[in-house]
């Protein structure tokens, strides 16, 4: 894929929300610049996803503001593919909901890039990582300069879970991405920016730079290099 | 096919169960006769009775498409448009809480000896399990769906109705398949009821008429051949709904 023209940001100004009674954030700040992949790790509850959906603009803040620069697009654990549509009906199906004419041709191309050859199947007929390939098409076909993913990978094993990774950044150069996960080592691989969600109301207990890699690659999250900023993580989500 | 086998044994099992009772207490004809005495009068009679089958299946068949059509057009409306469900909630309600026993007399008045009443009667009784299972199953797409089409559709009407078509709608169609199945289940009592309360026709009018004259075999020949109809709409429609879920793994 192309690096995306207009990735854009996100601002989260004295954010305040509650869930339910709980009170989740209050004048919470962040900014996610252009291009970042901002890893957002916190303990459970931590409000981590509420923060993901905020920005998607599926939570209305009630106080403060969320500004996403462009539009988003959202990648779940469950990856709210259509059990009843083929994969490449999966894939379009954004262009469906706009009243678009699908460009299948493109959908096709997509999911062959990502190395989904069976487009006839459909998605519970596929393997967990496969289903990942195709949601990984479908975020692509829909090409918006922000990629939202909540804990996309949780559920896959080790060696599909890197290979998926590596594809996904790949993908995604160019895209402003926030990835929530509760894995340090899938935020030291993945993040070029890695923030620590922690306390009630939650504050940002981390916010960690880390030093850049080649675009689009995973770094080794064993390297000794990456140990301190590790370390940092785990105090962050132990802190009360 | 091994569910085919079960039921075709447990069947053999009741008639045997049948014949022991009916041979072994020595009731007579009229209380409770013998298989092979229904098979009997089954076979002097099947003109008549198949013709009668062949009313009461109509019956079945036109009552089953009127109600699942207004239940599908119910539950349609009430997903499409808030101010509907307000309107339509308390004709779904009522259309349960009054007991169709009591309506079908009046319609009998109303409509004639005809057909008419029956499907009309049969409409009714199917419309609610359609209606209320496929408004229960547009009600609840889950909600990953639901949000990642929010997110994709944007919004406006033309927004909501292209996610009902794409989303909404076949989310809600294994609901559909489970109201059109309990439905396909009820329209032989339907049909039936409609017969007692005024026919000249159908295998409920036939069961009063044999009734009446003490002709119990065939009485019971018009039973079974209801029985076997009834099993035969509900194995079809099972059939059909389940043809239309094809995604729908079955754990059975």
């Amino acid at each position: 894929m192309t690096p995306h023209p207009a990735a854009t940001r996100i601002d989260i100004t004295a954010l305040s929300l509650a869930y339910g009674r709980a009170p989740l954030f209050d004048r919470l700040d962040l900014s996610v610049a252009p291009g970042e992949v901002l890893c957002l790790l916190g303990p459970s509850g931590a409000g981590k996803s509420t923060l993901l959906r905020a920005m998607a603009g599926l939570v209305r803040p009630e106080g403060g503001s969320v500004v996403a620069g462009g539009a988003v697009a959202l990648m779940t654990q469950d990856d709210a593919l259509l059990p009843w549509a083929r994969v490449v009906e999966n894939v379009v199906l954004g262009a469906r909901l706009r009243g678009e004419r699908p460009d299948v041709p493109r959908a096709e191309a997509l999911l062959h890039a990502v190395g989904v050859n069976d487009l006839a199947k459909r998605p519970d007929a596929l393997s967990g990582g496969m289903r990942k390939r195709v949601a990984l098409a479908w975020l692509l076909y829909e090409d918006r300069p922000i990629a939202l993913l909540d804990e996309p990978f949780a559920a896959l094993d080790a060696i599909t879970r890197r290979s998926v990774q590596a594809l996904t950044l790949q993908s995604l150069i160019g895209c402003t991405v926030v990835l929530v996960t509760h894995d340090p080592f899938e935020a030291l691989a993945m993040g070029t920016r890695i923030v620590v969600l922690a306390g009630v109301p939650a504050r940002i207990a981390l916010d960690e730079r880390l030093p850049p890699a080649p675009l689009g690659t995973l770094r080794d999250p064993a390297d000794p290099d990456l140990r301190p900023a590790y370390l940092r993580i785990l105090a962050a989500l132990e802190a009360p | 096919m091994r569910l085919a086998l079960s039921s075709l044994a447990v069947l053999a099992v009741l008639i045997a169960a049948w014949w022991a009772l009916a041979a072994g207490l020595g009731l007579p004809a009229y209380i409770l006769p013998a298989p092979d005495a229904v098979a009997a009068a089954w076979w002097e009679r099947r003109d008549f009775i198949l013709h009668n089958a062949g009313v009461t299946a109509l019956e079945m068949l036109l009552g089953f498409c009127a109600g699942a059509v207004l239940g599908v057009l119910c539950a349609l409306t009430m997903a499409a448009a808030a101010p509907a469900r307000l309107v339509l909630r308390p004709v779904l309600i009522a259309s349960q809480a009054i007991p169709v026993f009591a309506l079908a007399p009046l319609f009998v008045v109303w409509m004639g000896y005809g057909m008419a009443p029956k499907i009309a009667i049969a409409a009714i009784v199917i419309f609610f399990p359609v209606a209320a299972a496929f408004a229960d199953g547009l009600r609840r797409t889950p909600p990953a769906l639901a949000e990642a089409a929010r997110l994709m559709a944007g919004s406006g009407f033309g927004a909501r109705l292209r996610t009902l078509r794409f989303v909404v709608l076949p989310a809600a169609l294994p609901a559909l398949g489970t109201g059109l199945r309990v439905g396909a289940g009820v329209a032989a009592i339907a049909a039936v009821i409609g017969e007692w309360a005024g026919a000249s026709e159908g295998l409920g009018y036939l069961m009063l008429w044999a009734n009446a004259r003490t002709q119990i075999p065939l009485m019971f020949a018009a039973l079974v051949t209801l029985f076997v109809l009834a099993i035969a709409f509900a194995a079809l429609v099972d059939f059909l709904t389940r043809r239309m879920t094809p995604w729908i793994s079955e754990t059975d």
